[in-house]
Protein backbone atom coordinates (compact mmCIF):
# COMPACT_ATOMS: atom_id res chain seq x y z
CA UNK A 1 0.00 0.00 0.00
CA UNK A 2 1.45 3.34 -1.03
CA UNK A 3 2.94 5.35 2.20
CA UNK A 4 2.59 2.51 4.27
CA UNK A 5 6.40 0.63 5.01
CA UNK A 6 6.65 -2.60 4.78
CA UNK A 7 8.06 -4.32 7.73
CA UNK A 8 9.15 -7.38 5.87
CA UNK A 9 11.52 -5.01 4.07
CA UNK A 10 14.38 -2.84 5.05
CA UNK A 11 14.71 0.57 4.88
CA UNK A 12 16.39 2.21 1.89
CA UNK A 13 16.86 5.06 3.76
CA UNK A 14 20.33 6.42 4.23
CA UNK A 15 19.02 6.75 7.98
CA UNK A 16 17.80 3.25 8.40
CA UNK A 17 20.04 0.35 9.39
CA UNK A 18 23.10 -0.34 8.31
CA UNK A 19 22.60 -4.07 7.88
CA UNK A 20 19.55 -5.51 7.29
CA UNK A 21 19.12 -9.68 7.18
CA UNK A 22 15.99 -10.59 6.28
CA UNK A 23 14.92 -14.29 6.29
CA UNK A 24 18.72 -15.52 5.62
CA UNK A 25 18.82 -19.15 4.81
CA UNK A 26 22.53 -20.90 3.59
CA UNK A 27 23.19 -24.34 2.70
CA UNK A 28 26.10 -26.48 1.85
CA UNK A 29 25.24 -29.65 -0.21
CA UNK A 30 21.95 -29.49 0.45
CA UNK A 31 22.24 -29.21 4.54
CA UNK A 32 20.92 -26.24 5.97
CA UNK A 33 23.11 -24.22 7.86
CA UNK A 34 21.12 -21.09 8.62
CA UNK A 35 17.29 -21.26 9.38
CA UNK A 36 16.22 -17.61 8.21
CA UNK A 37 17.91 -15.51 10.10
CA UNK A 38 16.16 -11.89 10.50
CA UNK A 39 17.74 -9.12 12.47
CA UNK A 40 19.02 -5.30 11.90
CA UNK A 41 22.57 -3.67 12.53
CA UNK A 42 21.90 0.52 12.95
CA UNK A 43 24.70 2.73 11.69
CA UNK A 44 27.78 3.23 14.12
CA UNK A 45 26.54 0.10 16.31
CA UNK A 46 28.98 -2.30 17.89
CA UNK A 47 26.82 -6.54 17.39
CA UNK A 48 28.66 -9.44 19.09
CA UNK A 49 27.94 -12.63 17.37
CA UNK A 50 28.11 -15.14 20.14
CA UNK A 51 27.54 -18.83 19.88
CA UNK A 52 29.22 -22.01 20.50
CA UNK A 53 31.07 -23.98 17.85
CA UNK A 54 29.36 -25.10 14.46
CA UNK A 55 26.33 -22.46 15.71
CA UNK A 56 26.39 -20.83 12.75
CA UNK A 57 28.21 -17.87 13.40
CA UNK A 58 31.18 -18.22 11.38
CA UNK A 59 28.77 -18.85 8.27
CA UNK A 60 26.65 -16.00 9.21
CA UNK A 61 29.61 -13.62 9.61
CA UNK A 62 30.86 -15.05 5.71
CA UNK A 63 27.19 -14.77 4.27
CA UNK A 64 27.04 -10.56 6.12
CA UNK A 65 30.60 -10.08 3.69
CA UNK A 66 29.05 -11.82 0.46
CA UNK A 67 31.52 -14.51 1.21
CA UNK A 68 28.18 -17.47 1.23
CA UNK A 69 25.28 -16.62 -1.43
CA UNK A 70 21.44 -17.06 0.60
CA UNK A 71 19.94 -20.00 -0.76
CA UNK A 72 17.22 -17.61 0.16
CA UNK A 73 16.43 -14.17 2.27
CA UNK A 74 18.32 -10.90 1.84
CA UNK A 75 20.92 -9.44 3.13
CA UNK A 76 20.78 -5.62 2.46
CA UNK A 77 23.86 -3.29 3.29
CA UNK A 78 23.40 0.40 3.51
CA UNK A 79 20.26 0.62 1.95
CA UNK A 80 21.37 -1.82 -1.26
CA UNK A 81 20.13 -5.54 -1.57
CA UNK A 82 23.60 -6.87 -1.52
CA UNK A 83 22.33 -10.45 -1.86
CA UNK A 84 20.93 -9.26 -5.43
CA UNK A 85 23.46 -6.52 -7.02
CA UNK A 86 26.47 -7.45 -9.01
CA UNK A 87 29.42 -5.96 -10.49
CA UNK A 88 30.01 -2.27 -10.23
CA UNK A 89 26.83 -1.45 -7.78
CA UNK A 90 28.54 -4.49 -5.58
CA UNK A 91 31.98 -3.29 -5.14
CA UNK A 92 30.95 -0.03 -4.25
CA UNK A 93 29.20 -1.43 -1.45
CA UNK A 94 32.47 -3.86 -0.99
CA UNK A 95 34.20 -0.75 -0.57
CA UNK A 96 32.41 0.39 2.74
CA UNK A 97 33.35 -3.10 4.31
CA UNK A 98 36.58 -4.41 6.42
CA UNK A 99 37.41 -7.79 7.11
CA UNK A 100 39.36 -8.94 9.61
CA UNK A 101 39.89 -12.79 9.22
CA UNK A 102 40.43 -15.14 12.02
CA UNK A 103 43.55 -16.51 10.81
CA UNK A 104 44.74 -13.21 9.23
CA UNK A 105 45.16 -14.11 5.94
CA UNK A 106 47.93 -12.09 5.22
CA UNK A 107 49.83 -12.62 1.83
CA UNK A 108 53.28 -14.17 3.04
CA UNK A 109 55.24 -12.82 -0.15
CA UNK A 110 54.70 -9.38 0.60
CA UNK A 111 55.68 -7.16 4.05
CA UNK A 112 53.29 -6.10 6.71
CA UNK A 113 53.08 -2.62 5.34
CA UNK A 114 52.47 -4.21 1.64
CA UNK A 115 49.73 -5.64 3.00
CA UNK A 116 47.89 -3.14 4.81
CA UNK A 117 48.67 -0.98 1.63
CA UNK A 118 47.19 -3.38 -1.38
CA UNK A 119 43.25 -2.50 -0.73
CA UNK A 120 44.74 1.55 -1.07
CA UNK A 121 46.82 0.76 -3.92
CA UNK A 122 44.26 -1.40 -6.08
CA UNK A 123 41.08 0.84 -5.18
CA UNK A 124 42.10 4.28 -5.12
CA UNK A 125 44.59 7.03 -6.75
CA UNK A 126 46.24 8.37 -3.66
CA UNK A 127 49.65 8.72 -4.34
CA UNK A 128 52.50 6.45 -2.59
CA UNK A 129 53.68 8.89 -0.48
CA UNK A 130 49.93 9.33 1.17
CA UNK A 131 49.87 5.72 0.92
CA UNK A 132 52.75 5.06 2.78
CA UNK A 133 51.73 7.75 5.87
CA UNK A 134 48.28 5.99 5.50
CA UNK A 135 49.91 2.42 6.07
CA UNK A 136 52.02 3.87 9.26
CA UNK A 137 49.28 5.44 11.00
CA UNK A 138 47.10 1.95 10.29
CA UNK A 139 50.22 -0.01 11.72
CA UNK A 140 50.33 2.35 14.79
CA UNK A 141 46.78 2.03 15.52
CA UNK A 142 47.02 -1.48 16.14
CA UNK A 143 50.09 -1.30 17.65
CA UNK A 144 53.00 -2.50 15.35
CA UNK A 145 54.78 1.05 14.57
CA UNK A 146 57.87 0.25 12.58
CA UNK A 147 56.73 -3.66 11.34
CA UNK A 148 56.03 -2.32 7.55
CA UNK A 149 59.08 -4.04 6.53
CA UNK A 150 58.65 -7.24 8.28
CA UNK A 151 57.43 -10.23 6.62
CA UNK A 152 53.88 -11.88 7.56
CA UNK A 153 56.11 -15.51 8.65
CA UNK A 154 58.39 -13.29 11.04
CA UNK A 155 55.49 -12.38 13.23
CA UNK A 156 53.68 -13.83 16.23
CA UNK A 157 50.19 -14.94 15.98
CA UNK A 158 49.18 -11.79 17.80
CA UNK A 159 50.88 -9.43 15.49
CA UNK A 160 49.73 -11.26 12.17
CA UNK A 161 46.34 -10.35 13.94
CA UNK A 162 46.87 -7.16 14.46
CA UNK A 163 48.28 -6.44 10.79
CA UNK A 164 45.53 -8.19 9.08
CA UNK A 165 43.35 -5.38 11.71
CA UNK A 166 45.45 -2.88 10.01
CA UNK A 167 44.75 -4.13 6.27
CA UNK A 168 40.89 -4.08 7.38
CA UNK A 169 41.20 -0.39 8.67
CA UNK A 170 43.31 0.77 5.20
CA UNK A 171 40.02 1.99 3.46
CA UNK A 172 38.47 3.75 6.49
CA UNK A 173 35.47 1.50 6.05
CA UNK A 174 31.99 2.02 7.68
CA UNK A 175 31.54 -1.66 8.08
CA UNK A 176 34.27 -3.62 10.04
CA UNK A 177 34.02 -7.41 10.21
CA UNK A 178 36.07 -9.12 13.31
CA UNK A 179 35.71 -12.99 13.18
CA UNK A 180 37.11 -14.22 16.67
CA UNK A 181 39.61 -11.10 17.08
CA UNK A 182 40.87 -12.06 20.22
CA UNK A 183 41.37 -15.58 19.54
CA UNK A 184 44.44 -16.91 20.56
CA UNK A 185 46.16 -13.78 22.01
CA UNK A 186 47.40 -12.96 25.28
CA UNK A 187 45.14 -11.25 27.86
CA UNK A 188 47.02 -7.99 27.68
CA UNK A 189 47.27 -8.45 23.62
CA UNK A 190 43.45 -9.08 23.06
CA UNK A 191 42.70 -5.93 25.86
CA UNK A 192 44.38 -4.12 23.38
CA UNK A 193 42.11 -4.99 20.38
CA UNK A 194 38.95 -4.58 22.84
CA UNK A 195 40.58 -1.02 23.25
CA UNK A 196 41.12 -0.78 19.17
CA UNK A 197 37.65 -1.37 18.51
CA UNK A 198 35.84 0.93 20.97
CA UNK A 199 38.23 3.96 19.72
CA UNK A 200 37.37 2.94 16.16
CA UNK A 201 34.05 3.31 17.08
CA UNK A 202 34.30 6.46 18.58
CA UNK A 203 36.37 8.36 16.47
CA UNK A 204 35.02 7.09 12.92
CA UNK A 205 31.56 6.12 13.76
CA UNK A 206 32.20 2.19 11.83
CA UNK A 207 28.97 -0.28 12.34
CA UNK A 208 31.00 -2.70 13.78
CA UNK A 209 30.32 -6.36 13.78
CA UNK A 210 32.54 -8.62 15.82
CA UNK A 211 31.79 -12.94 16.12
CA UNK A 212 33.33 -14.09 19.29
CA UNK A 213 33.04 -16.52 22.28
CA UNK A 214 34.84 -14.52 24.60
CA UNK A 215 32.66 -13.43 26.95
CA UNK A 216 34.06 -10.62 29.11
CA UNK A 217 35.37 -9.21 25.48
CA UNK A 218 31.74 -9.48 24.17
CA UNK A 219 30.71 -7.69 27.39
CA UNK A 220 32.80 -4.94 26.61
CA UNK A 221 32.42 -3.89 23.52
CA UNK A 222 28.83 -4.99 22.24
CA UNK A 223 25.68 -2.23 21.93
CA UNK A 224 23.90 -5.65 21.17
CA UNK A 225 24.84 -9.28 21.10
CA UNK A 226 22.95 -12.08 19.20
CA UNK A 227 22.95 -15.39 20.49
CA UNK A 228 23.00 -17.66 17.45
CA UNK A 229 22.32 -21.89 18.05
CA UNK A 230 21.91 -24.65 15.54
CA UNK A 231 21.09 -21.39 12.60
CA UNK A 232 19.15 -20.01 14.70
CA UNK A 233 18.41 -16.43 16.33
CA UNK A 234 18.51 -17.45 20.67
CA UNK A 235 18.22 -14.09 21.17
CA UNK A 236 19.32 -10.47 20.99
CA UNK A 237 19.71 -7.41 23.03
CA UNK A 238 22.01 -5.51 25.18
CA UNK A 239 24.43 -6.94 27.54
CA UNK A 240 22.16 -5.81 30.49
CA UNK A 241 19.05 -7.63 28.60
CA UNK A 242 21.57 -11.04 27.71
CA UNK A 243 23.01 -11.14 31.31
CA UNK A 244 19.32 -11.30 33.08
CA UNK A 245 17.90 -12.94 30.43
CA UNK A 246 16.05 -16.36 31.48
CA UNK A 247 16.10 -18.63 28.39
CA UNK A 248 17.54 -21.50 28.90
CA UNK A 249 20.37 -21.16 26.33
CA UNK A 250 21.63 -18.01 26.40
CA UNK A 251 21.96 -18.92 30.48
CA UNK A 252 23.71 -21.94 29.98
CA UNK A 253 26.35 -19.52 27.39
CA UNK A 254 26.41 -16.81 29.76
CA UNK A 255 26.92 -19.13 33.00
CA UNK A 256 29.46 -21.34 31.01
CA UNK A 257 27.39 -24.40 31.32
CA UNK A 258 28.84 -27.68 29.56
CA UNK A 259 26.17 -29.45 27.33
CA UNK A 260 24.28 -31.72 29.92
CA UNK A 261 25.27 -35.90 29.64
CA UNK A 262 23.04 -37.94 28.06
CA UNK A 263 20.41 -37.99 31.06
CA UNK A 264 18.87 -41.70 30.77
CA UNK A 265 20.73 -44.55 30.21
CA UNK A 266 17.90 -45.88 27.80
CA UNK A 267 18.45 -42.24 25.74
CA UNK A 268 21.93 -43.17 25.38
CA UNK A 269 21.09 -46.84 24.05
CA UNK A 270 18.87 -45.19 21.45
CA UNK A 271 21.35 -42.45 20.66
CA UNK A 272 23.93 -45.02 19.92
CA UNK A 273 21.62 -47.41 17.96
CA UNK A 274 18.84 -45.18 16.23
CA UNK A 275 18.54 -45.84 12.49
CA UNK A 276 20.60 -42.81 10.44
CA UNK A 277 18.46 -41.36 7.42
CA UNK A 278 21.35 -42.36 4.92
CA UNK A 279 22.01 -46.25 4.58
CA UNK A 280 25.39 -47.66 4.12
CA UNK A 281 25.66 -48.47 0.33
CA UNK A 282 25.37 -52.34 0.10
CA UNK A 283 27.22 -54.64 -2.83
CA UNK A 284 25.40 -56.01 -5.58
CA UNK A 285 22.74 -58.71 -5.09
CA UNK A 286 23.77 -58.71 -1.08
CA UNK A 287 20.91 -58.38 0.85
CA UNK A 288 20.01 -58.08 4.41
CA UNK B 1 34.28 18.47 -0.20
CA UNK B 2 34.74 22.36 -1.46
CA UNK B 3 37.98 24.56 -0.99
CA UNK B 4 38.00 28.15 -1.27
CA UNK B 5 41.44 30.15 -0.43
CA UNK B 6 41.55 33.70 0.81
CA UNK B 7 44.27 35.99 1.42
CA UNK B 8 45.17 37.86 4.55
CA UNK B 9 48.74 39.32 5.49
CA UNK B 10 50.35 37.76 2.76
CA UNK B 11 49.21 34.49 4.22
CA UNK B 12 46.57 31.71 3.40
CA UNK B 13 43.56 30.64 4.65
CA UNK B 14 42.22 27.37 2.73
CA UNK B 15 38.26 27.01 3.55
CA UNK B 16 37.32 23.56 3.50
CA UNK B 17 33.43 22.17 4.25
CA UNK B 18 31.99 18.71 3.52
CA UNK B 19 33.68 15.39 4.17
CA UNK B 20 37.41 15.00 3.37
CA UNK B 21 37.73 11.37 2.79
CA UNK B 22 39.33 8.90 -0.07
CA UNK B 23 37.30 10.35 -2.87
CA UNK B 24 38.23 14.71 -2.27
CA UNK B 25 41.70 14.29 0.08
CA UNK B 26 43.80 14.46 -2.87
CA UNK B 27 42.52 17.55 -3.72
CA UNK B 28 43.18 19.07 -0.57
CA UNK B 29 46.59 17.76 -0.78
CA UNK B 30 47.13 19.52 -3.91
CA UNK B 31 45.69 22.74 -2.69
CA UNK B 32 47.62 22.41 0.29
CA UNK B 33 51.01 21.15 -0.85
CA UNK B 34 51.21 23.68 -3.64
CA UNK B 35 50.70 26.57 -1.06
CA UNK B 36 53.71 24.99 0.81
CA UNK B 37 55.62 23.98 -1.74
CA UNK B 38 55.03 25.82 -5.20
CA UNK B 39 53.94 29.71 -3.46
CA UNK B 40 55.99 29.35 -0.85
CA UNK B 41 53.06 30.57 1.51
CA UNK B 42 54.75 31.61 5.28
CA UNK B 43 51.88 30.58 6.86
CA UNK B 44 48.93 28.16 5.78
CA UNK B 45 46.16 28.21 7.59
CA UNK B 46 43.27 25.34 7.39
CA UNK B 47 39.89 26.17 8.34
CA UNK B 48 37.99 22.82 9.19
CA UNK B 49 35.22 24.17 10.68
CA UNK B 50 32.68 23.29 7.94
CA UNK B 51 34.68 20.32 7.65
CA UNK B 52 31.99 17.29 9.01
CA UNK B 53 34.58 14.35 8.82
CA UNK B 54 38.18 13.63 8.02
CA UNK B 55 39.71 10.00 7.19
CA UNK B 56 42.81 8.75 7.52
CA UNK B 57 43.62 9.64 3.73
CA UNK B 58 42.72 13.45 4.44
CA UNK B 59 45.20 12.98 8.04
CA UNK B 60 47.50 11.51 6.22
CA UNK B 61 47.42 14.07 3.32
CA UNK B 62 47.81 16.57 6.53
CA UNK B 63 50.89 15.09 7.43
CA UNK B 64 52.26 15.68 4.16
CA UNK B 65 51.74 19.24 4.52
CA UNK B 66 53.03 19.42 7.45
CA UNK B 67 56.22 18.03 6.55
CA UNK B 68 56.75 20.01 3.66
CA UNK B 69 55.75 22.98 5.80
CA UNK B 70 58.89 22.00 8.09
CA UNK B 71 60.99 21.06 5.20
CA UNK B 72 60.42 24.93 3.86
CA UNK B 73 60.27 26.81 7.41
CA UNK B 74 56.58 28.02 7.07
CA UNK B 75 53.78 27.15 9.35
CA UNK B 76 50.72 25.22 9.05
CA UNK B 77 47.68 25.83 11.31
CA UNK B 78 44.86 24.11 11.94
CA UNK B 79 41.37 25.73 13.29
CA UNK B 80 37.44 25.12 13.77
CA UNK B 81 37.95 21.20 14.52
CA UNK B 82 34.88 19.54 15.26
CA UNK B 83 34.79 16.83 17.92
CA UNK B 84 34.59 14.43 15.34
CA UNK B 85 37.73 15.37 13.51
CA UNK B 86 39.13 16.31 17.06
CA UNK B 87 38.85 12.22 17.08
CA UNK B 88 39.81 11.34 14.90
CA UNK B 89 43.73 13.33 15.52
CA UNK B 90 43.04 12.00 18.29
CA UNK B 91 43.42 8.32 17.95
CA UNK B 92 45.91 9.22 15.57
CA UNK B 93 47.93 10.68 18.05
CA UNK B 94 48.57 13.96 15.93
CA UNK B 95 46.70 16.46 18.20
CA UNK B 96 49.74 17.68 19.61
CA UNK B 97 51.87 17.32 16.47
CA UNK B 98 49.63 20.07 14.51
CA UNK B 99 49.56 23.55 15.84
CA UNK B 100 45.47 23.48 16.31
CA UNK B 101 43.37 26.59 17.43
CA UNK B 102 39.59 27.32 18.15
CA UNK B 103 38.84 29.78 16.12
CA UNK B 104 40.47 32.41 13.52
CA UNK B 105 41.21 34.92 15.37
CA UNK B 106 42.93 32.88 17.86
CA UNK B 107 45.18 31.37 14.86
CA UNK B 108 45.71 34.63 13.49
CA UNK B 109 47.06 35.83 16.40
CA UNK B 110 48.98 32.84 16.88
Amino acid sequence: MPGIADPTRPSTSLDGPMISLRGVRVSYSGREILHGITFDVQRGETLVILGGSGSGKSTLLRTLVGLEKPTSGEVWIAGKNFSAISGAERDDIRKKIGMSFQGGALFGSMTVGENVALPLREHTKLEDSTIDIMVRLKLDQVGLSGYEQYMPSQLSGGMKKRAAVARALAMDPEILFFDEPSAGLDPIIAAGIDQLILDLKQAFRMTIIVVTHELASAFLIADRMVLINKGDVVAMGTAKEMQNSTHPRVRQFMDRVPEPAVAQELDYLQMLTEQQPKQRSQSPGKSR
Amino acid sequence: MQIAARAIQGWTILDLSGDIDLAHSPAMRKALLGEIKEKHTPRVFLNLKNVRYIDSSGIASLVEGLKASRDQGSRLILYGLNKTVREVMQLSRLQKIFEIYEDEEQALAS
